[in-house]
């Protein structure tokens, strides 16, 4: 396979125009926009939210590393530093990660792969970005009245009675968003049950649908107990209830019981979005459907049903009885079955078939790799014995930027080059884009792979300040920081330049299959012309070949 | 005939029953709950043990169950919001119990 | 293979189908749903995806409640004796009430009723209000008693209740202080179930307005339908509730 061998087909760039209406130009003006219906401008909407949010996150993760240059707490304060990896935690994975593929890419793309023309309750998917933002600006509000430090966990006793900072902004940010999340998530369920188009069986489904399925119904029944626990927190705070306080009989572990049970299935519903993407781009470059169809699905469905059982496993150590922690450490074995097998199924489906390396795949590559190092560090922190020696250190930050950075990012890097044509109607520039893909591999490795040894060598995670042994490591994870930083800056500047100097990329610049790849790019407000009737399997190559040459022979 | 070429009745897939309930039926359910309610009294002033709050949820559960059924024409439903239902009580059960095996085996809590 | 696609458009459902069902293209018909059984079935599943979240919501604070009963049940006995069952029962007849007529509202709208739709709707919110009435005079003597969680939490009626001319036991000092703990879960469960119903009663003005105009007599029936789920929802929640917090032991030892 030659480096220059790729399997894009573009329009010829002479004569291509981008399609005279689009969902983009339907409407004009920024009210339409404001109060649209379109789940294609809701997703647009939310692309450029969690990417501002995104931004700021990641100023955060900077100044974290930045202080992590020397062993001295010189940079900023101690409770100052805790500010920083709080606000990177709250802004990362509620204003960015959880909304990241199933409200950008999801909203965009679910209606038009199951052959509909909206989501079934668009009102609703405008008033989920609306309760996104004003979750975002109470998070923000929090940020500028002076942080929050209790970290992202908000764990009792500390938050409800140690600390005078803004934990009840925050964690009223943080409820409003989690609707957000609930809205979403029971937007998709419906569409998917009940919209489908004549002829789209589930079995025919993209894997992309069963995967932000499995995490919708982590979101519908999940976030709610995240939505009650704040409430708590924020009433302990306010008015000194005592659930949470020993010294009024409550018990704080309670606290971290009832926010755990969200939180596990949380990462769930961060990864899983990200793993439908990954099926999408595994098959179309290498030209082959998706090994063991039938085994993804269900293992999406697995791992949100199974992801209900393990959350103790992040309380080990917090107070549990011994026999409870056995038990959720058995059930955090089982958990990691079904992610294994969707990486043996991408695995075989790479297996034999044509592979090319265009950036969606490059990505994709880099999420097989660095989410099985990621999921196996998490098997070995199910552990219990393991557990005790490496939580609470830069283990547990290694193993879960592993699956969350190298894992979902990467997915949704990938995802957003994968479908940036179709959004567009634009082709983002392929060699920067490689660049950027390598760059961003090559960064976030150097940033994370040491924090494995720091966590095992035994540096504890949350401080600002560390033996001066570990400075070695601890500099070469910040020079890894700047490079990622590098990585993730140049997408943002070579996709908006796309925008306009973009090649003109057709309907199906990839020669995908999908209900997606046969509408025009952008597609029209209501997708389809005519609703489809279906009776092809999903990833069928053969169907699109035929399509294809009889296209050429009827077009005179 | 239906007009719309669904071979496999994505569209409708139950064909939804738009089964009216009578008031009849509501009525009777009416005067089981109100009834339910007035055993639930008694039956908190009869010093049955361990069994009083047994049979206080029972019979919480028994009324829950009646207004799911009828009056929220979950009977008469599709197979999809049946099982819906039955989903989130699961999951509010794996709430409580995967919980308690926390707290059910712990030696320094004051579980008695 | 064909790889045609076939036109499904709107207007062609208004042939053909049987005369029971009723296929005339409603005002509210939203066109991305392409019949109206399948926005109507949609809409009852995407209510009935929210009533999960709200038994979820309300599951954190039932676990609360098991676990603290059963490490301070002197207290919570002592002080669920201190709720007024007349009171409570009175309330869950009224509540119980309130969800018959709701249900007979739903009736009303799909035979086509308009007036008796509107007494319903009317009698459901009379039939609310009372409810919430009560809750207002029980939270009142719980403010007086200062037994609300808090600063102002007194538990001396708890120590030494013959003094307050109370045939209960008295507790000692530690156990008595936790009977703040059974407050608080009272008022968060029953707290948390009143901002319920106050939302459910501005909706129900709203449906009533709407109702009135006609809305919901020519066969949409959707949104008298969907709340009556939610309204029923909130009446579950009080059937437990009820028992939990007003009956934990009331029988004497």
């Amino acid at each position: 396979m030659s480096a220059t061998h790729t399997i894009l087909n573009l329009p010829d760039q002479r004569t291509a125009t981008l399609p005279k209406r689009t969902y983009i130009n339907n409407e004009d003006g920024l009210l339409s926009w404001l109060f649209t219906g379109d789940h294609k401008r809701i997703a647009i909407l939310y692309l450029i939210s969690i990417t501002f949010f995104f931004f700021i996150g990641g100023a955060f993760a900077g100044l974290i590393r930045l202080e992590l240059l020397t062993p001295q707490g010189d940079l900023t304060a101690s409770d100052t530093y805790n500010k920083f990896f709080s606000m990177h935690g709250i802004i990362m994975i509620f204003l960015f990660l959880v909304p990241s593929v199933p409200a950008t890419l999801g909203n965009f793309l679910i209606p038009i792969m199951v052959g509909t023309k909206d989501l079934a309750f668009p009102k609703i998917n405008l008033l989920s970005w609306y309760l996104y933002w004003i979750g975002g600006l109470f998070t923000l509000a929090a940020l500028v009245l002076g942080g929050v430090d209790t970290g992202w966990t908000f764990t009792t006793p500390l938050s409800t009675h140690y600390l005078n900072t803004h934990v009840v902004t925050a964690a009223t940010g943080v409820f409003i968003i989690g609707f957000s999340s609930i809205f979403t998530g029971l937007n998709f369920i419906v569409t998917i049950h009940r919209m489908r188009a004549p002829g789209m069986t589930w079995f025919r489904m993209p894997l992309f649908c069963w995967s932000n399925y499995a995490a919708s119904i982590l979101m519908v029944l999940g976030t709610p107990v995240l939505a009650i626990t704040l409430v708590l927190v924020a009433l302990e705070r306010l008015v000194g209830i005592g659930v949470f306080d020993p010294t009024k009989g409550g018990d704080p572990l309670l606290f971290q019981h009832l926010f755990w049970f969200y939180s596990h299935p949380a990462v769930y519903i961060m990864i899983l979005p990200g793993m439908g993407v990954i099926s999408e781009v595994i098959s179309t470059f290498s030209r082959k459907r998706v090994f063991g169809y039938t085994a993804v699905a269900f293992s999406s469905v697995a791992i949100a049903l199974f992801g209900f059982f393990v959350w103790a496993h992040h309380m080990f150590i917090m107070g549990v009885s011994n026999y409870s922690a056995l038990v959720f450490s058995l059930l955090t074995m089982l958990v990691a079955v079904p992610s294994a097998i969707k990486i043996f199924n991408w695995a075989f489906t790479l297996q034999k078939g044509s592979i090319t390396f265009e950036t969606p795949m490059l990505y994709a590559f880099g999420f097989l790799g660095l989410f099985t190092i990621g999921g196996m560090t998490g098997v070995f922190l199910g552990a219990l014995g393991m557990d005790i020696h490496l939580t609470e250190t830069y283990f547990i930050v290694a193993h879960f930027h592993f699956v969350m950075v190298g894992g979902m990012l990467m997915a949704f890097l990938a995802g957003i080059h994968f479908w940036w044509p179709k959004m567009t109607g634009r082709m983002y520039p392929e060699s920067l884009s490689k660049l950027a893909a390598v760059t961003t591999f090559i960064g976030f490795n150097l940033t994370f792979l040491p924090q494995f040894i720091l966590g095992y060598l035994g540096m504890p995670r949350r401080y600002h300040a560390y033996p001066p042994e570990f400075q070695v490591l601890n500099v070469l994870s910040t020079a890894g920081a700047t490079v990622l930083g590098v990585g993730y800056m140049l997408p943002l500047l070579y996709l908006a330049w796309s925008l306009k100097y973009g090649a003109i990329a057709g309907n199906n610049p990839w020669q995908a299959t999908g209900l997606e790849w046969q509408i025009q790019s952008p597609p029209l407000t209501e997708n389809f012309i005519e609703i489809p009737v279906v009776d092809h399997e999903a990833y069928d190559y053969e169907w699109l070949e035929h399509k294809t040459a009889h296209e050429v022979t009827t077009v005179g | 005939m239906t007009e719309i070429h669904d071979p496999s009745n994505v569209v409708n897939p139950e064909h939804a029953d738009h089964h009216i309930v009578t008031p009849v039926t509501y009525a009777i359910v009416f005067v089981s709950l109100l009834v339910g309610t007035a055993i639930t009294v008694a039956a908190a002033y009869i010093d049955l043990g361990i069994f009083n709050p047994v049979v206080a949820l029972a019979i919480a559960c028994t009324r829950a169950v009646i207004v799911i059924l009828f009056f929220m024409h979950v009977k008469y439903q599709s197979k999809l919001v049946k099982l819906t239902v039955g989903a989130g009580f699961f999951t509010f059960l794996v709430l409580i119990t995967m919980t308690l095996t926390d707290y059910v085996s712990r030696a320094w809590g004051l579980w008695s | 293979m064909d790889n045609a696609t076939v036109a499904t458009h709107p207007h062609t459902h208004e042939t053909a189908v049987a005369a029971e069902h009723e296929h005339v293209s409603l005002p509210q018909h939203r066109h991305h749903f392409e019949t109206p059984e399948q926005q109507r079935e949609a809409g009852t599943f995407g209510m009935w995806l929210f009533l999960l979240t709200e038994i979820m919501f309300f599951g954190g604070l039932f676990f609360a409640y098991l676990l603290y009963r059963n490490w301070y049940n002197p207290a919570f006995v002592a002080a669920s004796n201190q709720l007024s069952i007349p009171l409570g029962a009175a309330n869950t007849a009224i509540l119980i009430t309130s969800g018959f007529f709701m249900a007979l509202a739903v009736w009303a709208a799909e035979v086509r009723k308009k007036s008796l739709l509107v007494i319903f709707l009317v009698l459901t919110t009379l039939f609310g209000l009372a409810f919430l009435g009560i809750k207002y005079v029980e939270y009142k003597e719980k403010f007086e008693l200062h037994h609300v969680p808090g600063a102002s939490f007194d538990v001396s009626q708890f120590i030494n209740p013959h003094a307050y001319g109370l045939k209960e036991q008295p507790l000692a000092p530690d156990m008595a202080q936790k009977t703040q703990v059974f407050f608080f879960l009272y008022f968060a469960m029953t707290g948390m179930h009143a901002l319920h119903m106050i939302i459910g009663i501005v909706l129900l003005f709203w449906l009533t307005w709407r109702a009135n105009r006609g809305e919901f007599s020519s066969g949409y029936v959707a949104p008298i339908e969907n709340f009556g789920l939610y309204w029923h929802f909130v009446d579950i929640v009080w059937l437990f509730l009820f028992p939990l917090l007003y009956l934990i032991n009331r029988h004497p030892v």
